[in-house]
């Protein structure tokens, strides 16, 4: 309840709907690592995201064919997703950068405007109308063909998000507003009020661009329209509520209190205005010189939480009422419980005061809870010794104390991150060193064997080539010798050494024997030379099956390779780098623990300078409340004498008129006490509580 | 002496009513421009611990990732957006490697189009199998559970794959992977 109070308190001052996370829809995904990114961005996780995207780019610019890399589809959407998110990790100064590139960049019409869009959200955001108005003035609806070639007019175009015109439009009419181009913005809000998406903000802000334009009629026709708006929205409601606020506070100001009393009635009683209007209705009352109706809705509001600016100034308010109604001892028993509420108010701000000043309120920001919890700024006040969430809602609720504590929770959860980095580089270098332990002893080991296995293969891998090339040969020129197996090289080896001997000794060798030989020769050069084809065939089979074989060493071969290199990775070259990142996390951790102390103080001194007006307020409304207590009390003694004076002279008056025996009786009777019968009811019970007076 | 006697009462008087006031004095002003200085400081600093995480990760990656043994498994949805996904289990070569239970933030973002890295491991080359289960839950509130196998061909490089989680109607929902 608590946190959906402050929420619409912030949209009270703001009143444009929350954009969604922009750019980031409907993506046609092409590459894994950029759908991560996304997974984490539509979380809310953007720091998670955000690295992780740097680490894809930073990867995909430094590969030589970035076309090949899956990322190069999804690129313009990456490099404008960097703006986006960095925007919504509220980087602003980056964001620009990142944004204004993607407007210079060759992305289609769809995400250049979509960028300008998030462009002038950011300056809009900063309070900077004009920029936001000139980001805006970016947006073109046609294509600049002559800039881009290659490419269809459908690429070049991209595809808008839905809506996307009605909220430039809106946004365009926000920033005239802000710059006071109050006719402008209203011929453009004019536009947008059929858009379903905008219902509510576009009439409240149309009627207040009305009213500062001098159509002060309409303005209040349109507030009206929306303060009768039939709708079942908690937001909504509340933009209904505050419209009806609005124009009653500016009918009480312009002297229409009858007329101002139905707005006033119009807001609900459960809202989170309904205790301004209470107040406000009471006023309405007073205007019309109705003390007993502005009784009515003070009291209402009296009975609620003490600690509202509007039911403490009920507290002096009902009593006034009473005063005016001559209701004097009622006024001052009532002035009395204001005193008292105000003392208990004052003591609980001085609590809190001193429960920031003790670091208890930056403790309980950071409450691991708060990020679960929904209503963490109830869980805030219910911590133990925290201050009173209830006096600085509006300040929990500012924009400033927002950026200030979001900033802050930021800085916690990256000085964690900073701490797991150091704790991961000690297991980094212990990894390592275990690693090392393990590899290098076994490595030199390994190295020789691999070595002699190395050579083998060199050797085997050398042969299986030449013979490759004897095949090739062997098909142009066919050379049977080549394929003759082991034994018949044997036995021509042996008919060429009988031969050889035929020759060189004629007439020791018979004829039969020469013969034998002849035969012999002829027997093996016909099987060689009868078989070569199927030789050479077969040949050319074994050939393929060595390939295959000579694939599979080789896979194996650079799969050891890479294993070895890999082992000895895993120990060398992390030195330098990991000391690098060391000193890096080191100086980084000291900068933002400076700047976190600082944000924190900053916190601390804005609560308590908010808690501060607070009890200022109610140090004066303690003031006021005992003058008019004293001038209550005077005037009910008065009264209560005057009374006794009018009653005196009545009993002159009969005394005067009746019989001796009736003023015995008389007499008799005023020996006895008075009966309860004075201004009040009440009012017997003040001098008890004012002896002195 | 009367006059004396007065005056110093007055005086201790008004010091006890000074003493007993809390001591609350008024904390320094803030400005917009010291909100704004430390908010481009903050902005700074956060500049610099992502430049950090980036290369701790990249670091990360290559030490206990190396490319020729890295397997990442990535998981996304497809289709029917009343489908809740309560719970993915993966497991390698018969081993489960990973196991994750969705949370409604990361429900949504699967619906939005995004992708969960849900492993991201070390396998050796060759072939291996991995089976890939949910559990979830239709529009109606009805559980029900599907399983797929797919066969995981290692190379050199480092390997991905998609395990998508595909249907029109809950019931319907079947697992289908994508080699990337």
């Amino acid at each position: 309840m608590l946190l959906r109070i402050v929420i619409l308190v912030a949209a009270f001052f703001c009143c444009f709907p929350v954009f969604a996370a922009s750019g980031l829809k409907n993506v046609e995904l092409r590459d894994l690592y950029f759908g991560e990114v996304l997974y984490y961005a539509y979380q809310d996780m953007h720091f998670e995201a955000l690295s992780r995207l740097d680490i894809e780019l930073k990867q995909y610019y430094k590969i030589d064919e970035p076309n090949l890399d899956p990322l190069f589809l999804n690129l313009g959407q990456a490099e404008f997703s960097v703006g986006d998110i960095e925007l919504q990790y509220r980087m602003d100064k980056r964001a620009g950068k990142a944004i204004q590139a993607v407007l210079g960049s060759g992305v289609d019409l769809a995400t250049r405007n979509q960028a300008a869009l998030v462009l002038a959200r950011m300056f809009y955001r900063k309070n900077d109308a004009a920029s936001t108005i000139y980001a805006l003035d970016l947006i073109h609806d046609e294509v600049d063909l002559t800039k881009y070639r290659g490419k269809s007019v459908e690429e070049l175009r991209g595809e808008e998000p839905e809506n996307f015109k009605t909220d430039v439009a809106y946004l365009r009419a926000l920033a005239n507003i802000d710059t006071g181009q109050f006719t402008r913005a209203v011929e453009i809000l004019r536009s947008l009020r059929n858009e379903k998406s905008l219902q509510g903000y576009v009439l409240y802000n149309l009627g207040i661009a009305m009213l500062q334009a001098q159509q002060e009629a309409e303005g209040l026709s349109v507030l009206g329209e929306l303060g009768r708006l039939e709708t079942t929205e908690n937001d909504l409601l509340a933009l209904k509520d505050k419209a009806n606020l609005r124009l009653a506070y500016r009918l009480l100001d312009s002297g229409n209190a009858e007329l101002a009393q139905t707005y006033f009635q119009r807001v609900r009683l459960d809202g989170v205005y309904s205790n301004l209007a209470l107040l406000g209705a009471g006023w309405a009352a007073v205007a019309l010189n109705r003390y007993d109706r502005a009784l009515v809705s003070w009291s209402i509001l009296h009975a609620r939480e003490k600690s509202d600016h509007s039911v403490q100034e009920a507290l002096m308010a009902v009593p006034y009422a009473y005063g005016k109604l001559q209701a004097y001892g009622k006024a001052a028993n009532m002035y009395n419980q204001a005193m008292d509420a105000f003392a208990h108010e004052i003591f609980r701000l001085d609590a809190s005061i001193k429960s920031i000043r003790e670091g208890k309120f930056l403790k309980a920001l950071l409450d691991e809870q708060s990020k679960l919890d929904q209503n963490w700024v109830v869980n805030l006040r219910e911590l133990p010794d925290s201050p009173e969430t209830r006096y600085i809602l509006d300040l929990l609720a500012s924009n400033d104390f927002q950026t200030s504590y979001k900033n802050y929770k930021d800085l916690d959860a990256l000085e964690k991150h900073l701490d797991k980095g150091l704790a991961d580089l000690m297991i980094f270098e212990e990894l390592i060193d275990i690693r090392r332990a393990y590899q290098e002893p076994l490595l030199p080991e390994v190295e020789a064997k691999f070595k002699k296995i190395d050579a083998r293969a060199k050797l085997r891998l050398e042969q299986r080539t030449s013979l490759t090339k004897k095949i090739q040969n062997m098909l142009i020129v066919p050379r049977p010798e080549y394929l003759a197996t082991a034994d018949e090289r044997m036995a021509s080896d042996r008919i060429a050494a009988l031969e050889q001997y035929m020759a060189d000794h004629p007439g020791k060798v018979n004829d039969d024997l020469a013969n034998r030989i002849k035969r012999l020769r002829g027997v093996l050069l016909w099987r060689v030379h009868s078989e070569y084809n199927q030789r050479l065939t077969d040949a050319y089979n074994h050939q393929v099956a060595l390939d295959d074989m000579i694939e599979a060493f080789k896979i194996r071969y650079y799969s050891f390779i890479r294993t070895r290199q890999a082992a000895t990775q895993s120990y060398e070259g992390y030195q330098a780098p990991i000391r690098k990142l060391r000193t890096g996390l080191f100086a980084a951790q000291r900068k933002l623990k400076g700047v976190m102390a600082r944000q924190g103080r900053l916190l601390e001194t804005m609560a308590i300078n908010e808690l501060d007006i607070r009890r200022k307020r109610l140090e004066d409304y303690q003031i006021k409340a005992r003058f008019a207590l004293a001038e209550s009390y005077d005037r009910a003694i008065k009264a209560e004498l005057e009374k006794q004076i009018e009653d005196q002279n009545r009993l002159s008056k009969e005394n005067l008129k009746r019989p001796e025996s009736e003023k015995e009786t008389q007499k008799q009777q005023e020996l006895t006490p008075p009966p309860e019968d004075g201004v009040t009811g009440s009012d017997s019970s003040i001098p008890d509580k004012f002896p002195d007076s | 002496m009367l006059k004396q006697y007065l005056t110093k009462n007055l005086f201790i008087a008004v010091m006890i009513a000074l003493s007993a006031l809390p001591f609350s004095p008024k904390a320094a002003e803030v400005t917009k421009e010291q909100i704004k200085g430390l908010d481009e400081q903050v902005q700074d600093i956060k500049r610099d611990v992502l430049e950090l995480t980036t290369e701790l990760s990249l670091l990360e990656e290559k030490l206990l990732f190396p490319s020729n043994t890295q397997v990442s498994l990535f998981v996304s949805l497809e289709g029917d957006k009343k489908f809740v996904l309560d719970a993915m289990q993966i497991k390698i070569d018969d081993k489960v490697v990973a196991k994750h239970l969705y949370t409604f933030k990361e429900l949504e973002a699967l619906r939005l189009g995004g992708v969960q890295r849900i492993y991201t491991g070390n396998i050796n080359t060759g072939d291996h199998l991995m089976t890939a289960s949910f559990i979830g839950r239709s529009a109606s509130g009805n559980q029900f559970r599907g399983s797929a196998d797919f066969a995981v061909i290692k190379a050199v490089g480092p390997k991905f794959v998609e395990i998508k989680i595909i249907g029109g109607n809950s019931p319907d929902q079947t697992i289908s992977f994508q080699d990337w």
